[in-house]
């Protein structure tokens, strides 16, 4: 299962946070650092899954932003690769400036991922209770 | 008051901080305007504050003062306080705070509402953050909604029934019966959460796998479907329908097909279709081969299908895609013990991976080379192990280096290369050797008699060179110690050094900065040792006394009492000592067959002290055709009467006999 999804920029900044497995908040900060400084210190031509302790680390760089997925043993990462990909598309088509909407992107992965599974892959079902909230508020 | 910001301009707002120290200021000043707003009872404004709390929280900032807005809001009639509510619950809270059993109520009542958004809402927080009791309270109308037609509301409740599980186990048997048509659902996302569902009831019960067996060929047709299927818009991702639905559904396969003889064969010809059909060309073909590799490799599959899951992952390691080389490693490290031979044909490619740049896919690679060393292929490999060992980082040192002495240990063809090959990685690797290797080293080279000349002398040799690394001088010098008269002997094949250079080098290791305490014990015993070996006694002596005042009390404590054994016992030294009796023992066997494995033991009295020296062979021939003969030296200071106990261990036709014995005949010249 997935056990968190984190959205960090090259300095380190954490963007997003997602944990689906406890994890106590003071320890939180020192996870996020360990796993940043992981990912951010790979080249380019090494693979994108780094074993971190007693689970796996997926990540994708999309410009500025590192997407960083931690999941169990028994997850295919070649699955999750694809997973997150399929998260930033959905992004990309509803937003223009995403990370000035950090609840909307809360809305989005809540109906991708539920308690650390996925829940939903198809772009236009994903969005589709967005646009009807968007409405609720307006109205 | 003005009223509070909104969360987009805080996010604004703290972007352009310079320093820690002014985000810190900002965050400051706004938690104070958001408490006081707190406190006014504000309803219009709680939800925009409790999204900016939310957002400072992330960022590492204290916000438990919110945790009660939260409830208020999701207790709120407005879906945009609720939506916030649930997700600040979802953050902030956990079983930890007795707060979040106030939510039940409210759960209760969303998980009824007429808005499926907000029915979803409460699924959504109940099966992410719901405790024991709040699961027992609510798992019925978790049940209730995973019988809905609504799609939307049913593949929410699959997952939330997957936490109630957990949570409380004995509830599982209530969610069978809705269970029973979850996979005739058309809509993805329910039959992606069902198959979620099915795999965490079959992992907790062994019950339940065997009901759900049924449902193998169920899966099967889903997955044909999945795959024959022209193109579906709705499920597309790079040309393949659903991969996210195909590799879960493997996954169950997996595990349905587990040691089963009849599942196993019921899946077989979709896995060839999957293994042969699935574009390989991106990333997400690729993913569903790997599912059903792994998926072949753990059912009861024939070996047709083996054979072509190993070669799916031959192919794998040759991909330039680092990501399918590391996967590929991984499985074949899985494999590797039930389908050997399989794996042994892809070697060459294996070990190449050793000179990859990525960390994640060097490692594999070592474990897997490790695990595919015999005794056919164990030059060629040590070769490219060893040459691996002097380049890689220091991270990998010390697991290659045990490695590749177990695998010596095993499979070495002969006693030089042994020695070798362990010379070898004292050298290039000697400092991340661990603890234990020392005297597993020593032991082995006491047992290879022959090599006992050509071992010291290679030895002494690294020592010229290098004495940084402590497991190889530890062992160099309790070598020289116990082999020093074969290494000044003339008995190696080259110039042979002499004594003085000999005790320069050890000399030299006691002063070195370089050597731990443990080394100079080893060092200080050495040249003790040599005192009777060597000629130079004197000049032994003076070094042995000097340390009798180090400051470190190990040394002190051995120098102590090798200059007392100079002095008490140096009589003992060069005369052979009247006080020792020689007793040389004859083995003979009149039985038709071999004795093997042949051992003399012999214990005697608290006053005499007995050395065993080696037996000339441990295989006694059958019909007398030869003895196999032993010296014992006995010390007997007393003079008192000799007695001895004796016991002999061997094995003949097959069988461990063990005999025992009293000997007190032994005649009066032989110890008076």
């Amino acid at each position: 299962m997935i056990q968190f999804v984190l959205m960090v920029n090259r300095q380190g900044q954490t963007r997003l946070s997602r944990y689906y497995q406890s994890v106590a908040l003071n320890r939180r900060a020192a996870l996020e650092a360990d796993v940043v400084r992981c990912c951010l210190s790979r080249k380019k031509d090494q693979c994108s899954f780094v074993e971190y302790k007693d689970f796996k680390l997926v990540y994708r760089q999309y410009a500025a932003l590192y997407i960083v997925v931690g999941v169990t043993d028994s997850e295919n990462e070649l699955s999750i690769y694809e997973l997150v990909h399929n998260f930033v598309e959905v992004l990309d088509k509803y937003f223009s400036r995403i990370m000035f909407n950090l609840d909307r992107v809360h809305v989005i992965l809540d109906e991708m991922i539920q308690n650390g599974h996925i829940v939903e892959t198809n772009k236009s079902r994903i969005l589709a209770p967005l646009s009807a909230i968007d409405k609720m508020a307006d109205s | 008051m003005p009223a509070p910001i909104r969360l987009r301009e805080l996010i604004r707002t703290i972007r352009t901080a310079r320093t820690q120290a002014e985000e810190r200021e900002m965050i400051q000043k706004e938690c104070a305007a958001i408490r006081s707003s707190f406190r006014e009872e504000d309803n219009t404004y709680r939800c925009r504050n409790v999204a900016k709390l939310l957002y400072m929280h992330m960022l590492g900032y204290p916000a438990h003062f919110g945790q009660l807005e939260c409830l208020k809001l999701i207790a709120s009639q407005k879906f945009t306080d609720k939506r916030i509510g649930y997700l600040g619950a979802m953050l902030l809270l956990d079983e930890r705070q007795d707060v979040h059993l106030l939510m039940t109520n409210c759960i209760k009542n969303d998980l009824n509402h007429s808005t499926q958004y907000v029915q979803g809402l409460a699924l959504c927080t109940l099966g992410c953050m719901g405790s024991s009791e709040m699961c027992r309270d609510l798992a019925g109308e978790v049940e209730k909604l995973l019988k809905t037609s609504n799609s939307y509301l049913r593949k929410k409740a699959a997952l939330c029934a997957v936490h109630v599980i957990r949570k409380v186990p004995e509830l599982m048997e209530m969610f069978l019966p809705a269970t029973k048509n979850l996979l005739s659902e058309k809509n993805h996302g329910v039959l992606h959460t069902s198959v979620v569902l099915l795999t965490e009831m079959c992992e907790r019960s062994p019950d339940m796998l065997a009901h759900f067996r049924k449902l193998v060929p169920q899966l099967v047709r889903i997955l044909k479907n999945l795959i024959m299927s022209g193109y579906s818009p709705e499920h597309d991702v790079s040309g393949i329908s659903d991969p996210f639905l195909q590799v879960r559904i493997l996954r169950l396969l997996r595990i349905l097909g587990k040691s089963d003889d009849d599942s196993s064969e019921a899946m077989n010809d979709i896995l060839a279709q999957v293994a042969t059909n699935t574009e390989t060309s991106k990333n997400v073909g690729n993913a569903i081969l790997y599912e059903t590799v792994l998926t072949i490799m753990d059912i009861k599959s024939e070996s047709g299908l083996r054979v072509l899951a190993i070669n799916i992952l031959g192919r794998f390691l040759l991909n330039n895609d680092k990501n399918i080389r590391y996967v590929a490693l991984t499985s074949l490290l899985k494999t590797v013990q039930t389908d050997h031979n399989a794996v042994q044909r892809h070697r060459s490619t294996i070990v190449d991976c050793l000179k990859d740049l990525d960390v994640s896919i060097k490692r594999r690679a070592m474990e897997l080379s490790f695990a595919l060393v015999n005794g056919n292929n164990i030059r060629g490999m040590m070769k490219e192990l060893l040459y691996f060992l002097d380049s890689c980082d220091p991270e990998f040192k010390a697991d290659c280096a045990s490695g590749v002495f177990l695998a010596a240990e095993k499979y070495a063809p002969s006693k030089r290369w042994h020695i070798d090959t362990i010379m070898r990685v004292l050298t290039t690797a000697g400092s991340y050797v661990r603890d234990d290797s020392v005297p597993n080293l020593i032991q082995l080279i006491t047992n290879s008699v022959e090599m006992h000349a050509y071992t010291v002398q290679r030895l002494y040799k690294a020592l010229l060179d290098d004495i940084s690394q402590q497991p190889l001088v530890q062992v160099a010098s309790w070598c020289i110690g116990e082999y020093g008269d074969l290494l000044v002997s003339g008995q190696c094949e080259e110039e042979e050094p002499i004594q003085d250079e000999v005790l320069d080098v050890l000399e030299g290791l006691l002063v070195s900065n370089l050597s731990t305490p443990v080394t100079r014990g080893y060092a200080l015993t050495a040249i003790m040792k040599l005192s009777t070996r060597f000629s130079s006694v004197n000049r032994i002596k003076k070094v042995v006394s000097i340390y009798g005042s180090s400051i470190d009390v190990e040394l002190q404590q051995r120098a102590v009492e090798y200059n007392a054994l100079f002095k008490k016992y140096d009589h003992m030294r060069a005369n052979p000592n009247p006080n020792i009796a020689v007793i040389t023992i004859h083995a003979s066997n009149s039985t038709e067959a071999d004795m093997t494995d042949f051992v003399f033991q012999a214990a005697v009295p608290k006053t005499f002290q007995l050395q065993l020296l080696s037996p000339s062979s441990n295989v006694v021939p059958a019909l007398n055709q030869g003895t196999v003969t032993q010296v014992i030296r006995v010390l007997n200071p007393q003079k008192q009467q000799l007695r001895m106990r004796i016991k002999l261990t061997y094995t003949l036709k097959g069988s461990a006999v063990q005999d025992l014995a009293e000997v007190n005949n032994f005649p009066p010249q032989s110890w008076q």
